[in-house]
């Protein structure tokens, strides 16, 4: 403390010091009051008291149940009279013979849901026991539902009845739903359903170790193809999780990253030479080439992806367009503003030996700027990535459109679960191999990873 | 054999396999273009040669339609301002957010400035997660439970801007000279006086040129996410493309406030940035 007092003492004896440190403070003090009035004004410009009130939360939680679970429905239909079990109510799923926790025969089911819940159909009733609540007795008429709580029952947030529908969720696993035409009883269980092969296929139960004999012997399965073979088409047409479809989106969101990086570099390099001052042929020209880099990296991704999807449809090709066309703009200013920044001892030393042209650019230039040329073809090829899945979602197609589909069908919560970890999974295996082949190409040059030091 | 012949054999040899390699690289490089264009091509819906005949059509229908519009064109930009100001917006406030976050991480993730030594990998992975992350699913995911809005846009970015902006402030913070932290430390600071008066100093103007740059790559994306679901910019285009024919003169006026704006925050970010780099330099 004391040490510290004599530190600020010693500055407060020099004047001139003192005043620039307190001037250097008021400047920090309303720098930081105009960004809070700023934060401020935004607050209101993007309306956040209204976004708080219509926010629903209660859907991030059934996002985040419905993405690791799965649910198995009871269904009775009123009008047919017949009672389906089957997962997630599709008709590829049905179960011939009810599962342990469901007893039913032509006009009844009981149904266990565990930790004491129950549910009985008998005809067109439905009973509910909810353990400390009471048996609530839900029974579809011509005409709507009557509801008949127990006694005394208080009247739960989880519970909603109506003359038209009864819904009753006690707990987020565990629902039962009546109206006119069905009764519904849903239990919920942890895990992706079905995932490697389709319910009703006959390798669905297998164990791997099954699978494994099955495919190196064993009876053959189909006549056409070996075990192996129908064991991988199976998993890859699983009409639920479309194992294939996927992995074609993802390759083609990879292709437009890949390809439009590449396409980026290679025609920003020599356009980047007619643009650097230094190895420019024509003052005019240089100009010119300056002028469509500008205009390429202005017009902007988003601009270039909206006309080539209208020119070019949806697919690869319209991505990888898009992104050649913005990068060439930005790689091919970083490219030659490294070109200005070569150091021209090195030009005329190869030049002093008598080399030809070519040779000086190939001994004296290009080894002064591969490694700009790399690490900045890395990095762009690491960010493209992402870009890639987004220029997919405004619907060049891959990975982003196949997302946001399954997203605004807002149905299989873990399909689409399982598109965002193939996704992150993807983008990060692209950012370990850039950041690995940029350590391993110019070792001990990081500082030329940084774009802004390239300026 | 005397040795300087030995060395002239041994670098020909080198020579030679590193040429080698090089060609085998630039073919490698050749025929994954032409055969993922090719690729590409089989893949895409329409394709490239019918694509290009119909390449300027959209463009050319957008003139012509402004073109006819021309006196109310003005009008149709002045229109689309708030658009625009909600997609600068989401931009701005994400890379304050994003920079503050930036700077804590970065702060915690740097090796060199007497904090935690144990949060150091934490925060670098954490960091390294934030900046993996695809905008996109950050940004539906928040649409989807907070309603079309900025803010899910906002903070889809925020995200990725606190790992990237980390990351580049580590890095400045771990190429400080350690001397002027040294020398206050001698006479007594504290911590936060060090920082203040060692460190901060140092690494302001990088930190500013590193804010600007993303501040420019935020409105992009800014504008991109709109097109999603997010407002704004975006959010606008997306309505006109999809009115079709006719509504031209209102998306040309959408391009040209985007292009402008983009243009303009371009070209002062970069001549800020030369200006705070030469200045340090100095």
């Amino acid at each position: 403390m004391t040490a510290t007092a004599i530190g600020l003492n010693r500055l407060g004896r020099n004047p001139a010091i003192a005043r620039a440190v307190a001037r250097r403070a008021r400047l920090s003090i309303a720098l930081a009051a105009a960004v809070f009035a700023y934060l401020t004004y935004a607050w209101f410009a993007f309306d956040m008291p209204g976004l708080i009130e219509s926010a629903r939360p209660e859907r991030a939680a059934l996002l985040a149940t419905d993405s690791v679970a799965h649910k198995v429905h009871v269904t009775r239909s009123t009008r047919t009279g017949d009672i389906v079990i089957a997962v997630e109510g599709e008709r590829t799923a049905t179960y011939d013979t009810p599962p342990g926790w469901v007893t039913a025969d032509e006009e009844s089911a009981s149904i266990d849901l565990g930790d004491g819940y129950r549910a009985d159909i008998l005809g067109n009733v439905a009973y509910f026991y909810v353990p400390g609540y009471g048996e609530i007795v839900a029974e579809a008429t011509s005409d709507g539902v009557v509801t008949t709580l127990p006694k005394d029952g208080p009247q739960h947030g989880w519970l909603r009845a109506s003359d038209a529908k009864f819904d009753a969720r006690p707990t987020i696993d565990r629902r039962v739903q009546v109206s006119r035409a069905k009764i519904e009883v849903h239990r919920y269980f942890f895990g992706w359903e079905n995932f490697f092969f389709p319910f009703n296929s006959e390798i669905n139960a297998y164990s791997a170790g099954d699978l494994f004999s099955l495919a190196f012997g064993g009876p053959p399965l189909r006549n056409d193809m070996s075990n192996a073979a129908y064991i991988f088409d199976t998993f890859w047409t699983n009409p639920d999780w479309q194992h294939g479809n996927v992995f074609i989106a993802l390759l083609e969101t990879l292709l437009m990253a890949v390809l439009g990086t590449f396409t980026a570099a290679f025609v920003g390099l020599p356009l980047a030479l007619l643009a650097a001052r230094n190895f420019t042929i024509n003052v005019g020209l240089m100009f010119v080439v300056r002028r469509l880099f500008d205009l390429l990296r202005g017009i902007d991704m988003l601009i270039w992806s909206l006309i080539f999807i209208r020119s070019f449809g949806l697919g690869p090709l319209t991505g990888a367009l898009a992104i050649a066309f913005t990068d060439t703009g930005t790689l091919g200013k970083l490219f030659s503003e490294a070109l200005e920044n070569v150091d021209d001892k090195q030009i005329e030393g190869v030049r002093s030996t008598g080399a030809s042209k070519l040779q000086v650019y190939r001994y004296g230039v290009i080894p002064q700027i591969l490694p700009i040329f790399v690490s900045q073809g890395l990095y762009y090829l690491e960010s493209n990535m992402r870009s890639a899945t987004v220029i997919g979602a405004l619907g060049a197609g891959g990975i982003g459109l196949m997302l946001v589909e399954t997203m605004r069908t807002s149905r299989d919560w873990e399909n689409t679960l399982y598109i965002i970890l193939l996704t992150v999974m993807l983008v990060i295996a692209m950012d370990s191999l850039s950041s690995w082949l940029r350590r391993r190409l110019i070792q001990g040059k990081s500082d030329q990873t940084r774009p802004v030091k390239a300026h | 054999m005397t040795a300087t012949a030995d060395l002239s054999h041994h670098i020909i040899q080198a020579e030679g396999r590193r040429r080698l390699y090089s060609i085998a690289i630039v073919v490698i490089t050749a025929a994954v273009i032409f055969a993922g264009y090719g690729q590409a091509n089989s893949m895409n819906s329409g394709g490239f040669l019918n694509g290009l005949t119909k390449f300027f059509d959209y463009p050319s229908e957008i003139v012509v339609e402004a073109w006819e519009a021309r006196t109310a064109f003005l009008g149709l930009m002045y229109k689309f301002t708030p658009a625009l100001i909600e997609t600068l917006n989401i931009a701005a406030v994400a890379t304050i957010l994003g920079g503050v976050m930036g700077m804590i991480f970065a702060f915690l993730g740097s090796g060199n400035l007497d904090i935690w030594p144990r949060a150091v990998p934490i925060a670098r992975r954490t960091m390294d997660i934030l900046r993996a992350f695809p905008e996109l699913i950050i940004a539906l995911f928040l649409i989807f439970v907070l309603g079309t809005s900025p803010v899910p846009a906002m903070i889809a970015v925020a995200f990725h801007t606190t790992g990237a902006l980390g990351k580049q402030f580590s890095e400045v913070n771990e190429n400080i000279d350690r001397k002027a932290i040294e020398g206050l430390e001698a006479c007594g600071a504290n911590w936060f006086q060090r920082m203040k008066f060692a460190v901060l100093p140092q690494v302001l103007p990088n930190y500013l040129s590193y804010f600007m740059l993303r501040f420019e790559i935020n409105v992009r994306a800014s504008a991109i996410l709109g097109f999603v679901g997010a407002g704004g910019i975006g959010a606008e285009l997306r309505r006109t493309i999809g009115w079709g024919q006719g509504s031209g003169d209102e998306t040309a006026a959408l391009f040209v406030l985007l292009i402008l704006s983009i243009f303009v925050i371009d070209q002062t970010s970069s001549y800020l940035r030369r200006r705070l780099i030469q200045k340090n330099s100095d």
